[in-house]
């Protein structure tokens, strides 16, 4: 069961177990527990309230496209859109399943930021031109396409290292 | 005529034809009819004229959405052309507004 919407505040022990799991979530609690010092009914208590809470929304595979033989490009669409209609832009375009983030920023325009994949440019700009560019609302579209990735976490864990000085 | 008012008809906004300046950058000018297409020729960057030639996207949408393959055809002569810049846009708005002409003159005497 899902306890919707109460703010719920986390402890030192709470973040741990995060970070635990977000390097991998499969581990069990009893060796979750050993890694931390604590009991394996203790995190798994602390593991269910947060999934209750909607704190830890799901569980998911972090899947390289590259090693499934998958080919394809990233790309990143900044669509500058028409106030009125962005949320309308924002539901249709998140819709899509080779859409996989959707984001509105405001900046001095509304803009919706969204991240897409697909086979190769001409496939990318196939879906952009027949899919993207006629939803109403939609007043201009800038994409760049990823050559890199350096890094992708879902959420801050720890303090920044601390700058070296030089000289 | 039934074929030139099929020409210059008015199409769905799906249909449209939309100006990009590269792959995925949309310069937020779109036509959804040959008049409206005339129209952008003549007012987009021509950098996103040089795009759409070269793809070949320009006669493949008067053909297949405005069904005018005289007209693509022409567009197509003009890609062998190696045109580029406001040479090219001159060109390309020519092309187009004279068969544009053609077609609501043709109309316009048969009613």
């Amino acid at each position: 069961m899902k306890i919707k919407r109460q703010a719920v505040s986390l402890d030192d022990l709470d973040w741990k177990i995060l970070q635990a799991l977000r390097e991998n979530a499969k581990q069990t609690y009893s060796e979750t527990g050993r890694l931390l010092n604590v009991a394996h009914s203790t995190v798994y208590e602390r593991i269910k309230k947060m999934e209750e809470h909607g704190i830890i929304e799901k569980y998911m595979a972090v899947v390289d496209f590259e090693r499934a033989g998958m080919k394809h490009i990233t790309a990143v669409m900044t669509i500058i859109t028409d106030p009125k209609e962005s949320e309308k832009v924002a539901e249709k375009l998140s819709k899509f399943n080779n859409v996989l983030e959707v984001y509105t920023s405001l900046s001095e325009e509304l803009l919706i930021i969204a991240k897409v994949i697909a086979g190769d440019q001409s496939e990318l700009h196939s879906f952009i031109a027949q899919s993207v560019a006629p939803m109403p609302g939609v007043l201009r579209i800038r994409t760049s396409i990823i050559t890199k990735k350096h890094k992708e976490e879902g959420f801050p864990v720890g303090p920044n290292p601390t700058s070296q000085k030089e000289g | 005529m039934e074929s030139a008012s099929r020409i210059l008809r008015k199409v769905l906004r799906e249909e449209a034809f939309y100006f990009f300046s590269s792959i995925g950058n949309y310069i937020g000018d779109s036509a959804a009819s040959l008049e409206e297409f005339s129209e952008k020729i003549k007012e987009v960057n021509s950098k996103s004229l040089e795009f759409h030639l070269y793809r070949g996207d320009f006669e493949k949408w008067v053909d297949e959405v405005l069904g005018d393959a005289e007209l693509a055809k022409k567009i197509k002569e003009l890609r062998n052309q190696q045109l580029a810049g406001d040479h090219l846009q001159d060109q390309l708005y020519l092309t187009i507004f004279r068969r544009y002409n053609e077609l609501k003159t043709g109309l316009t005497q048969s009613v």
